[in-house]
């Protein structure tokens, strides 16, 4: 039963499946890369990489070639990017901001170290 | 000027004045000046700039626009220019009897309507006649002396801390309180303006609040030493007794109100002078009568159904009938008597005199301004102005209330040693004489002495109060032989006592003030003695009163300046007042002298108010064989004469009888008083009347109160207490049975779930951020598949 969708995929056209895979194997790289990293640096990165699967699934379904819906320009999703995108650039600098200062005060990056706020 | 337009407002001006004093003194007064001194200058200014107002009223308006009458009476066509002040004399005219009666002119009006209930109409209005810019001129006049004189007098209480020597407090020391100085005035120009409102109302009601008024501050001022209980109990006995008073002034104002259905005094006219609304007097007085009382055909049917029992009026019984014209005469002596009992309450007349002298306990200016021009006067002027509504019967019941009390109070003033209150029951006593006049139909007579009264009382007020000022006590046993110390203060009480003794040649023009008026009320008793012989004691006890009078007084001038100094220390102390009191003296002793004089007019400006229509002899409906007499009659020479030669003998006899005792001491006092000694007691106890209403009055209100404070204490207060313990048990019992179980078990279970839950949930809360990323994405696939599941099973496609 499994084997019907992805030989569907292997077979047909590009369309917004295969870019919504994509996104989702991508988003379930990074949830993985912060469920297991223990480095902050690393969990910075897994939120980057579910921040652009999220990214592709956005520039996926607005896109006019992927839907065929003629009567759109299929720049919205791109436009959603470009704000997720902004948004990624200011949330880095503050996560590196509150990371370097977690640093200065243990001497490590390791987020199993700051339960501080645990109930 | 057009005096319709004028006076009011001069008087209206003249009235507010004092108003506006009081206003400032209460809010700003501590502030003005040390200790509130500037308060005392501005009172004084305030009273003045009223009797300037009033003079202005008196001489620039009323006096050039209505010719006085000459004291011809019969010759009303005699211009005033031509009269020399010989044909002024009452001497020379003989009195005609039908004469026609002139109306003078009277204004009246509302300035502010405070509201009408139904046909009810309370206003502030005036009613403006000659009498009462003679009470603005003589009230302002008199108060303006009192207020200068009182800035010299009211001086210690500049002192910080004012020591006052009469109150010991418990630790042994005086008391020690603040000065009063501005407090004094403040109450002071509060009394004018109530006094000055009572004279310009216009209608029973505004007079009746400025009564209160006049009696409130009365209250403040007697009670002004407040620490001293004397003072306090003095402010409360004149307040209360006077209150007995007003009661029976409402009553009279019911009756009134009931059957005629109007308070105001004149009729109200529009712009074009027609008559609007009529008032009281021609109510009562009809012009189509001929202005001789009449109940009015409401009082008639009030006093009908009142007698008939019957509410609706609508069979009259045949013997109401017949007694047609005595209809409505009782409402009317109801009425009149009521309105008369206001007036006993505030002149304090017998039966309610008592509270006069107790009201000594005040300041002597205050009790110069309440014995003179203000309060007592009050009432006086209030039965002259209420004249034409007492129909004959209740100017007898006046008369005999006068007659009684001139002749107590005199009485009483023989055996008193306090300066102040042998004055305070000659004040009685010569109020007594208004009254018995303005009763015998004596209405000029009565409202003159009410004048000329009050600028010699003021003035023996004054005099005492310098006396006061220098010996430091009220007892004339500790003074004597003062008149070489203060000499301006001797001959002015001089002067006041031989005024209110009546000194003057008999049978001619010449005299001072007080022997115009007192024997023109002598005559009146005599004039109506004569027509009534069955009155005849109230002709002898007006003579008999001149006699005391001359007695009592001449007794207080001699124990007080003549003789040796019983009290050696207080004699070397005592020292001449100082300029600002002794200047009033002077001015007061002028017009004690003078005031009466024809040359003034005084008489021929009392007859221009003279209500219209109470000239005429009237018969009496109730007493069909009382007549009041004119009082044009008393001035026949067969009256006349053997009045005035009885009245000075026996005033002269008093003053002999004084001298012989007091100054030559040809009779020892002392012996005199052992040989008397009953009657000498009954007369200092004050015929005993303090003590017969403290048992007749007092003592059971006591008693009562006592019992109803023991039934309050020990059956109410234990009802309640009972109840209160048991109110308390029952709730002890709904507190254990149901508040501690139930609800404090609801709210405890709740609170203790709501705890435990917490604690469990703290539990997932581990810091571990892995962990939340894990629930963040087991949430986002549960959401998914949530979603999924509902889509798939839930809603159907198309």
């Amino acid at each position: 039963m499994l084997s019907i969708p992805f030989a569907n995929l292997l077979t047909e056209p590009v369309g917004v499946a295969h870019y919504v895979t994509v996104g989702a194997i991508l988003f379930i790289c990074g949830a993985l890369c912060m469920a297991t990293k223990r480095n902050a640096l690393g969990v910075l990165m897994g939120i980057e990489l579910v921040l652009n699967g999220a990214n592709l699934n956005f520039v996926a379904f607005g896109s006019r070639y992927l839907r065929d819906d003629a009567n759109s320009l299929g720049l919205d999703g791109q436009l959603m990017a470009l704000f997720v995108i902004v948004l990624a650039a200011a949330e880095a600098a503050v996560a590196l901001a509150i990371a370097l200062n977690f640093y200065n005060n243990h001497d490590s990056i390791d987020v199993d170290r700051a339960d501080q706020l645990r109930g | 000027m057009d005096p319709a337009s004028t006076l009011p407002i001069l008087l209206m001006a003249a009235w507010l004045v004092p108003l506006a004093s009081f206003v400032l003194i209460v809010l700003f007064g501590k502030y003005m000046g040390p200790h509130g001194k500037g308060a005392g200058y501005l009172s004084v200014l305030a009273i003045i700039t009223s009797a300037i107002f009033s003079l202005i009223a008196m001489f620039g308006v009323w006096l050039p626009n209505h010719e006085l009458p000459t004291s011809g009476h019969g010759d009303h066509n005699g211009a005033v220019s031509s009269a020399t002040e010989e044909s002024h004399a009452p001497t020379e005219h003989a009195a005609e009897h039908h004469e026609t009666e002139h109306e003078y002119p009277n204004y009246s009006g509302d300035w502010y309507s405070l509201g009408e209930f139904g046909d009810l109409k309370i206003t502030i209005g005036y009613y403006i006649d000659a009498l009462t810019v003679a009470m603005f001129c003589m009230v302002s006049v008199i108060a303006s002396c009192v207020h200068i004189y009182a800035l010299g007098y009211m001086h210690d209480e500049l002192h910080e801390p004012y020591i006052d020597h009469e109150v010991t407090l418990s630790s042994g020391e005086h008391l020690h309180r603040k000065g009063r100085f501005y407090r004094f005035f403040q109450y002071l120009s509060l009394f004018c303006f109530s006094m000055f409102g009572i004279v310009i109302a216009g209608n029973v009601a505004m007079v009746f609040v400025f009564w209160e008024l006049v009696g409130i501050c009365s209250y403040f001022l007697i009670g002004f030493y407040i620490e001293r209980h004397s003072a306090s109990a003095a402010a409360n006995k004149a307040f209360l007794v006077t209150r007995v008073g007003d009661f029976g002034m409402l009553i009279g104002m019911m009756a009134l109100w009931a059957s005629v259905g109007t308070f105001a005094f004149g009729d109200m006219k529009n712009e074009q002078g027609e008559v609007t609304e009529k008032g009281l007097f021609s109510l009562l007085r009809p012009e189509e009568h001929h202005h001789h009382l009449a109940p009015p055909p409401g009082m008639i049917a009030e006093e009908e159904r009142m007698f008939a029992g019957d509410p609706d009026g609508e069979s009259v019984p045949a013997a109401v009938e017949e007694e047609h014209n005595t209809a409505g005469q009782w409402l009317l002596l109801i009425a009149g008597v009521g309105i008369f009992c206001g007036c006993v309450g505030k002149s304090a007349q017998f039966p309610l005199h008592v509270w006069l002298p107790d009201a000594m306990e005040g300041p002597t200016p205050v009790s110069a301004l309440v014995h003179s021009a203000t309060m007592v006067a009050a009432g006086v002027y209030l039965v002259g102005r209420f004249y034409p509504c007492f129909s004959p019967e209740a100017l007898l019941v006046i008369a005999y209330v006068g007659c009684i009390t001139l002749f107590i109070a005199a009485t009483i003033a023989i055996t008193a040693t306090d300066i102040k209150r042998v004055l305070a029951y000659s004040t009685v006593s010569q109020l007594g004489y208004m009254m018995l006049s303005l009763g015998l139909g004596g209405w000029v007579a009565g409202m003159f002495h009410l004048i000329t009264h009050a600028f010699f009382k003021g003035l023996l007020f004054l005099c005492s109060g310098s006396v006061i000022h220098a010996v430091h006590t009220n007892d004339m046993t500790y003074m004597g032989g003062l008149r070489k110390k203060m000499p301006i203060t001797a001959y002015t009480m001089l002067i006041g006592c031989l005024a209110i003794i009546g000194a003057g040649f008999p049978l001619s023009v010449y005299g001072l003030s007080g022997y115009y008026s007192k024997d023109a009320i002598i005559e009146q008793a005599w004039s109506f003695a004569s027509v009534n012989p069955q009155h005849a004691i109230l002709k002898w006890a007006p003579v008999g009163g001149a006699f005391i009078t001359a007695f009592y007084m001449f007794r207080l001038w001699y124990l007080t300046f003549a003789g040796k100094p019983r009290d050696e220390h207080r004699y070397d102390h005592a020292h001449e007042s100082p300029r600002v009191m002794t200047g009033p003296l002077l001015v007061l002793a002028f017009f004690a002298i003078g005031i009466g004089w024809p040359i003034f007019h005084v008489n021929d400006l009392l007859e221009q108010g003279r209500p219209v229509g109470t000239l005429a002899s009237t018969q009496g409906e109730l007493l069909t064989n009382l007549t009041i007499p004119s009082e044009h009659d008393s001035h026949v020479p067969i009256i006349k004469q053997p009045a005035g030669i009885a009245a000075f003998s026996t005033a002269l006899a008093g003053l002999l009888l004084a001298s012989i005792i007091y100054l030559w001491r040809l009779l020892n006092p002392d012996e005199l008083k052992e040989s008397f000694k009953p009657l000498w007691g009954f007369l200092s106890n004050k015929w005993f009347f303090d003590e017969l209403y403290d048992y007749v009055f007092v003592k059971p209100t006591l008693v009562v109160s006592h019992c109803a404070a023991w039934f309050d204490r020990n059956i109410i207060d234990s009802i309640l207490h009972t109840a209160a313990a048991i109110c308390r048990a029952c709730s002890a019992v709904v507190d254990a049975l149901f508040d501690q179980t139930v609800v404090d078990g609801t709210v405890n279970t709740f609170a203790s779930g709501t705890w435990s839950l917490g604690l469990w949930l703290r539990r997932i809360q581990t810091g571990n951020l892995r962990q939340y990323v894990m629930f963040i994405v087991i949430g986002t696939v549960a959401l998914f598949v949530t979603i999924s599941i509902v889509q798939a099973y839930y809603i159907p496609t198309n």
